[in-house]
C-alpha cells in the first residue's frame, strides 16, 4: 500500500514535466536529425529518403560556406575580444579599490537585460549612414566624406555585427569573472606584494591560474552562444544581408527551413552546426587542459 | 615618492578604460531615450542635438498606431503563463528528481542534464511543423486549427524549453538541503504531498525568485519562437512587434515611434533590472548559466 502511494506521488509529480520535455524538446530533436535526410520542402505531405544527399548539397553551396566562414570569424573575433576585455574589467573590479565599484558592475551588466531585438535597434540607429551616432561622431575627424556603410557593406557588416555581439557579452563574462575571482584567498596577494610583484605579475601568476578552471567552463558558452547569438542579432539586425554577408550558421538554417521551406536540407544544416559546435568545444576543452590548481 | 606618481598613473588610467566603457554602454540607451521624445524633422540634423521639447505624442503613436499596447498585454499574458506554468510543473518534479529513489531516476536525471545542451534556434522549425501538422489535421477533422497562432501553446512551449535549466537548478538546491525536515513531517504522519507543498516547497523560495527572475527576462525579450509561432498580425509580442517596427520604418520615416516602442520594450526590464540586480548577478554565478 504504502509503495503504490509513493510511486504514485512520484509519478504524478514528475509525468507532467517529463511529457512537455519529450513532446517540445526530445521528439523535435529526433525530427531535426530524422529530417536531414529527407528531401521535403513546402506544405506538402510528400517526404523522399534520400540518405546524405542533403549534407552532399551543403558542402558544394557557397551560400553555406559564405555563412560558416562568418561564423567562425565571430566565434574567433568575439570570443578574443570579449574575453580580454571582460577577464581585465574583472580583475580592476575585484582587485582595486575603486570609488564607484558597484556603479560600474551594475552598469556594464546592462546590456544583458535587454532583448536582442532592443540591442539590433540601438546599433541599427548607431550604424545609420547619414544619421547614425558612430558616423556623426567620426565626421568630427574625418570631415564630410562619404558615410561609412557599416551594415550596407558586404565587407564590414560581419565586423559591425561583433561589435554588438561584444558589447552585449561584456558584462556577462565579466561578473562571471569576477564570482570566481572573489574565491582566490587575499593572503596570496599580500605575500606576492610583500615581494614586489606588480599588477601584472600578479594577474598572471596568481588570477589567471586560479581561475583557469572557471575560464575553461567559459569557453564552451563562448562557442555555443556565439553561435546563437550571432543567429538572434543577425536575423533582427541585418536579415543576413546583404544578399547573404552577414548570414551565419544558423540564419543559413532559419532562411532556408522556415522561409524557404526547405526543411530537409534546413535541417541538414542544423545537425552540421551542432556537430560542429560540440567538435570544436571538445576540441578546445582537450586543449585548454591544464592540472587544477588546489587552494 | 616615485612609486606613489607612478601607481597614481595607473589608477588614472584604470579609471579612464572604466569610465569609457560605462559611456559606450550607457550614451547608447541614454540617446534612445532622449530621441523618443524628439520630433521627427529633428531627427535631420545631428543625432548629438538636444530634443526641442517633450514631445510625448511619440509613446501616444507607438502604443495606439503601432499597435504596442495590444502587443505588451500579448506580452504581459504569455509572460505571466509561461513563468506560471514553468514553476507549476518543475517545482514538484525537481523536487521528487532530486529527493526520492526510484528505478528510472537516474536516466531522467541524465536525459534533463543532456536537454541542458539542446538550444530552441535549433529545434524552433520542427515544433512548428509539429504543430502545424496538428493543425492541418484539426482542420480536416473538426475544421478549426489550434495549436499555431495560441498564446497558451506559445507558454507552454516557452516553458517546457525552460525546463532543463530549471530542473537543474531548482534540484539542485532540494539535493543541498537536510533530510531531516521530511523524516519530522513523517514521523508527524504528513503525506508525501503535505510535506513537498507545505514543507520543503517553502523552504525553496530563494531558488524559486532565482528562476522566476531570469525566467522572466528570457520570455519577455524572446522572439524567434514567438515570430515562428505565432503568425497572425494581430497575435504578436512586444519584441516581434519593435521588429516590425524596424522594417516599417525603412519604407515610412517614423523614427520618434520607434524609439519610443523600443523604450516601452526595455523599460520593464531595467525597472526590474534596477531593483533586483544584486539578486540577478549572484543567481547567475549559483546556477552556472544559460547559453
Amino acid at each position: 500500500m504504502e509503495k503504490k502511494k509513493k510511486s504514485g506521488f512520484i509519478i504524478a509529480c514528475t509525468a507532467p514535466a517529463i511529457i512537455l520535455f519529450i513532446i517540445f524538446m526530445i521528439i523535435p530533436t529526433i525530427d531535426v536529425f530524422r529530417m536531414s535526410m529527407y528531401k521535403w520542402g513546402g506544405y506538402t505531405a510528400e517526404k523522399t529518403f534520400v540518405g546524405f544527399e542533403n549534407f552532399k548539397k551543403l558542402s558544394s553551396n557557397p551560400k553555406f560556406y559564405q555563412a560558416f566562414q562568418n561564423s567562425i570569424l565571430l566565434i574567433v573575433v568575439v570570443t578574443l575580444v570579449t574575453f580580454c576585455l571582460s577577464l581585465v574589467f574583472a580583475s580592476i573590479l575585484s582587485r582595486e579599490k575603486i570609488k564607484g565599484q558597484n556603479f560600474f558592475r551594475i552598469v556594464f551588466y546592462i546590456p544583458n537585460i535587454l532583448s536582442v531585438v532592443v540591442i539590433s535597434a540601438i546599433f541599427s540607429a548607431i550604424y545609420d549612414p547619414n544619421q547614425g551616432l558612430l558616423n556623426s561622431f567620426l565626421s568630427l575627424f574625418r570631415g564630410d566624406k562619404e558615410p561609412i556603410l557599416w551594415l550596407g557593406s558586404p565587407k564590414l557588416v560581419i565586423y559591425s555585427v561583433a561589435i554588438a555581439m561584444v558589447w552585449q557579452a561584456v558584462g556577462y563574462y565579466m561578473v562571471m569573472y569576477m564570482a570566481s575571482m572573489a574565491n582566490v584567498p587575499e593572503s596570496l596577494y599580500e605575500s606576492a606584494s610583500l615581494e614586489g610583484a606588480g599588477r601584472v605579475s600578479q594577474f598572471f601568476s596568481i588570477t589567471l591560474p586560479l581561475v583557469w578552471t572557471n575560464i575553461r567552463t567559459t569557453l564552451t558558452f563562448f562557442i555555443i552562444s556565439t553561435i546563437n547569438m550571432s543567429f538572434l542579432m543577425v536575423k533582427a539586425m541585418t536579415s543576413g544581408g546583404p544578399d547573404g554577408a552577414s548570414n551565419v550558421f544558423l540564419s543559413y538554417m532559419y532562411q532556408e527551413a522556415y522561409t524557404n521551406s526547405s526543411y530537409g536540407y534546413g535541417m541538414a544544416i542544423g545537425v552540421t552546426v551542432f556537430i560542429f559546435s560540440f567538435a570544436l568545444a571538445g576540441i578546445l576543452n582537450a586543449v585548454t587542459k591544464r592540472d587544477e590548481i588546489e587552494f | 615618492m616615485k612609486r606613489g606618481a607612478n601607481s597614481n598613473i595607473v589608477k588614472a588610467f584604470i579609471y579612464l578604460a572604466l569610465a569609457l566603457l560605462a559611456i559606450t554602454i550607457l550614451i547608447p540607451v541614454a540617446w534612445v531615450f532622449v530621441a523618443s521624445i524628439k520630433e521627427n524633422q529633428e531627427f535631420y540634423r545631428s543625432p548629438w542635438t538636444v530634443p526641442q521639447g517633450f514631445h510625448y505624442q511619440n509613446f501616444i503613436d507607438a502604443w495606439q498606431t503601432a499597435n504596442m499596447g495590444e502587443y505588451m498585454l500579448k506580452s504581459v499574458l504569455v509572460t505571466a503563463l509561461a513563468l506560471f506554468l514553468l514553476v507549476v510543473i518543475a517545482l514538484p518534479a525537481s523536487y521528487v528528481l532530486a529527493r526520492f529513489k526510484f528505478k528510472t531516476k537516474a536516466f531522467w536525471n541524465a536525459l534533463f542534464m543532456g536537454g541542458l545542451f539542446i538550444n530552441v534556434n535549433y529545434i524552433v522549425v520542427p515544433i512548428f511543423l509539429m504543430l502545424n501538422n496538428g493543425d492541418m489535421f484539426l482542420r480536416k477533422t473538426f475544421g478549426k486549427p489550434f495549436f499555431l497562432n495560441n498564446l497558451f501553446i506559445l507558454a507552454l512551449v516557452y516553458a517546457s524549453t525552460a525546463l532543463p535549466f530549471t530542473i537543474y537548478l531548482l534540484s539542485g538546491y532540494f539535493k543541498s538541503l537536510a533530510r531531516d525536515y521530511e523524516e519530522a513531517a513523517y514521523v508527524d504522519g504528513a503525506s508525501y504531498s503535505y510535506t513537498m507543498l507545505r514543507v520543503m516547497i517553502p523552504m525553496a523560495k530563494p531558488s524559486v525568485v532565482t528562476v522566476v527572475l531570469f525566467n522572466f527576462l528570457a520570455f519577455w525579450n524572446e522572439y524567434i519562437i514567438s515570430m515562428t509561432l505565432l503568425t497572425k498580425q494581430e497575435l504578436k509580442t512586444l519584441p516581434v512587434g519593435l521588429m516590425n517596427l524596424m522594417a516599417a520604418q525603412k519604407s515610412a520615416v517614423q523614427y520618434g515611434q520607434l524609439y519610443a516602442g523600443l523604450v516601452i520594450v526595455m523599460l520593464p526590464t531595467l525597472i526590474l533590472y534596477m531593483c533586483v540586480q544584486k539578486k540577478l548577478t549572484q543567481g547567475m554565478t549559483m546556477g552556472g548559466l544559460k547559453g
